[in-house]
């Protein structure tokens, strides 16, 4: 058998050496894209100035912020509740709920965007906000319902017995007690379901398949692709500019995407 | 009317009764119910029907599965996905193994950075990413400047338009999945390396292991269950690539870069296919569950 032994220096060489080359692997792309959309070296905001004006970015990122905020805000509130009922209240039957929601986690887009399409076609709700925005809540809160259920298991038992004592109701200990605690899992569902909704694509693609006044940021870049084919500077420009808010975010919470989107694999 | 010796393990005040949990998990259950288990059973009731989409639907039974399973096009489209899969999953999680093992030992300087720029890729919309890409597989793009540069130093000429070659385009494809996943199994494995206890590592260093055996015998049994989430994640995010396919390759040239996702969009809506769509997607949905299924037995079965 070969022993592979290195001296302490050449294996501290070797290993930052492994790291560098794997580290620009992994940026150079993003360098890339930057420099095509800034047109460094020099600096130019003049693409995208362009790329903003021509591609719509504006209407589109607008819309994005509605149905992003209006998905996040129900399924927060739905998540909440359903997380509280299954993790405290315990009625009967909650052993299957829990299941029947974590089933959720496993469903692909692909799997229910045509019926979909077909049904909310039929109820007149195609090419409205409120199309993409219902399947988004349910698939939001699909995570959201286990993410809180796991965050009230957790909370200590003392504290809602001490609540129940004082003669609050449920409701009052949901909301006055429990939740205030809960900042930190209740930002992390939401960053989560934020990115989730923003950067959501195939749904809105079909969903949103006439009305351009209504398309998402993702599905604006996707038709700006479609009509500037070979004009890098100001399709890289466009990434760059749908990317931005999730990533703003991301750079100054970062443990909290990172810790949500491992954790949301784990079971218990 | 209620059992009285759950009361004290519920947190429930006096005076409400235990199914009042119900009302609070109601509007959460109506939604998710009519909007992602209700399509999921119409889809499964849609994949019953050969179906355009306009006329009436006939009876079909289970022929849209049979024709998933059988027909040439689609039959490279599953087998397309598998290997992506070596893309998407095992590459990444080989790759991060190899970081890990080199980081493991060692201490190093500036992780946090590190860490932040090879978890990016996961949080920009993969529409972002798919349109990036597609500029650094472009004729002129950065992929073929280097490698110009490098023909004129006296290599070959290997630049050419990846994503429209029938050989390269699913490997190129398939590498962007690999770029994306690499920083997701790393910081999987950066956190669960910290886990793993130094004795075990000092203890292999008194018999004189290498890194190489150190790494078999300390990290990564250490790592077991890291491993298991990066491939629930990575496997899923395999077959979950829509946005990618439809942005870069449309499944073209050809057939060569068809995948299932694609494949549920493109029936139902360019060939009027639309039962078999929702076969597909529902197989896609049962292959997802079995595969993630199968990876979290795998990671508990061997001695949890």
């Amino acid at each position: 058998m070969t022993r592979l032994v290195m001296t302490g220096r050449q294996e501290l060489v070797l290993n930052h050496a492994i790291l560098v080359v794997f580290a620009v692997i992994a940026v150079f792309p993003l360098v890339a894209v930057v420099a095509q959309a800034f047109q460094l070296p020099g600096f130019d905001l003049s693409t995208f100035r362009e790329a903003w004006r021509e591609g719509h970015f504006a209407t589109y990122m607008r819309n994005s912020l509605i149905v992003t905020a209006a998905t996040v805000a129900a399924a927060t509130v739905l998540s909440i509740m359903a997380g509280y009922a299954l993790g405290v209240l315990a009625p009967r039957g909650s052993g299957v709920l829990f299941l029947l929601f974590l089933a959720g986690l496993t469903i692909p887009t692909e799997a229910v965007v045509i019926p979909l399409y077909f049904d909310l076609r039929s109820l007149n709700l195609d090419n409205t906000y409120a199309g993409v925005i219902l399947p988004q809540i349910a698939q939001s809160v699909a995570f959201g319902t286990f993410w809180m259920r796991a965050y009230f298991r957790a909370c200590p038992r003392s504290l809602i017995e001490a609540a129940r004592m004082d003669g609050a109701s449920s409701w009052t200990t949901l909301w006055r007690v429990l939740v205030p605690m809960g900042g930190p899992a209740i930002l992390t569902m939401v960053l989560l379901t934020s990115m989730w909704t923003w950067n959501e694509f195939l749904l809105p693609l079909v969903i949103l398949n006439s009305d351009e006044g209504l398309r998402t940021a993702p599905l604006g870049l996707s038709f700006f692709q479609g009509a500037h084919q070979t004009d890098y500077a100001q399709l890289m420009a466009g990434a760059l500019i749908i990317a931005a808010p999730i990533v703003a975010v991301y750079v100054f919470l970062q443990r909290r995407f990172i810790a949500g989107m491992l954790s949301g694999a784990i079971k218990e | 009317m209620t059992p009285a010796k759950d009361d004290s393990r519920s947190g429930r005040p006096p005076g409400e009764p235990r199914s009042i949990g119900w009302l609070y998990v109601l509007p959460a259950l109506l939604v998710y119910a009519a909007f992602l288990l209700w399509p999921l059973v119409r889809g499964f009731w849609f994949s019953l029907y050969e179906w355009d989409g306009i006329s009436t639907g006939t009876w079909a039974g289970l022929s849209n599965y049979t024709k998933t399973l059988t027909d040439p096009s689609l039959r490279g489209a599953f087998g397309h996905a598998l290997i992506l899969i070596v893309f998407y999953a095992v590459i990444p999680c080989l790759i991060a193994f190899v970081l890990v093992g080199a980081v493991s030992r060692t201490r190093i300087r500036g992780l946090a950075f590190f860490r932040t720029v090879l978890f990016l890729p996961q949080v920009v919309a993969m529409v972002a990413v798919a349109v990036a890409w597609q500029w650094v597989y472009s004729p002129d793009g950065p992929v073929n400047s280097v490698l110009r540069g490098l023909h004129r130093l006296g290599l070959p000429d290997w630049s050419r338009g990846w994503l429209g070659d029938f050989t390269f385009a699913l490997p190129a494809v398939g590498l962007i999945g690999t770029w994306v996943e690499i920083g997701l199994a790393m910081v999987l494995f950066l956190a669960g390396v910290q886990k793993i206890p130094r004795e075990l590592y000092e203890a292999a260093r008194i018999d004189g292991a290498g890194p190489v055996r150190e790494f078999l015998a300390v990290t990564l049994p250490g790592l077991r269950r890291e491993l298991a989430v990066a491939l629930t994640l990575t496997v899923a995010a395999a077959l979950r690539n829509f946005d990618l396919i439809f942005v870069t390759t449309k499944g073209g040239p050809g057939e060569e870069t068809k995948v299932p996702a694609y494949e549920v969009y493109n029936r139902a809506f360019n060939t009027g296919e639309v039962g078999l769509a929702c076969a597909i997607g529902i197989t896609l949905a049962a292959l997802i569950f079995l595969l993630t299924a199968g990876i979290s037995r795998l990671a508990e079965g061997r001695g949890a």
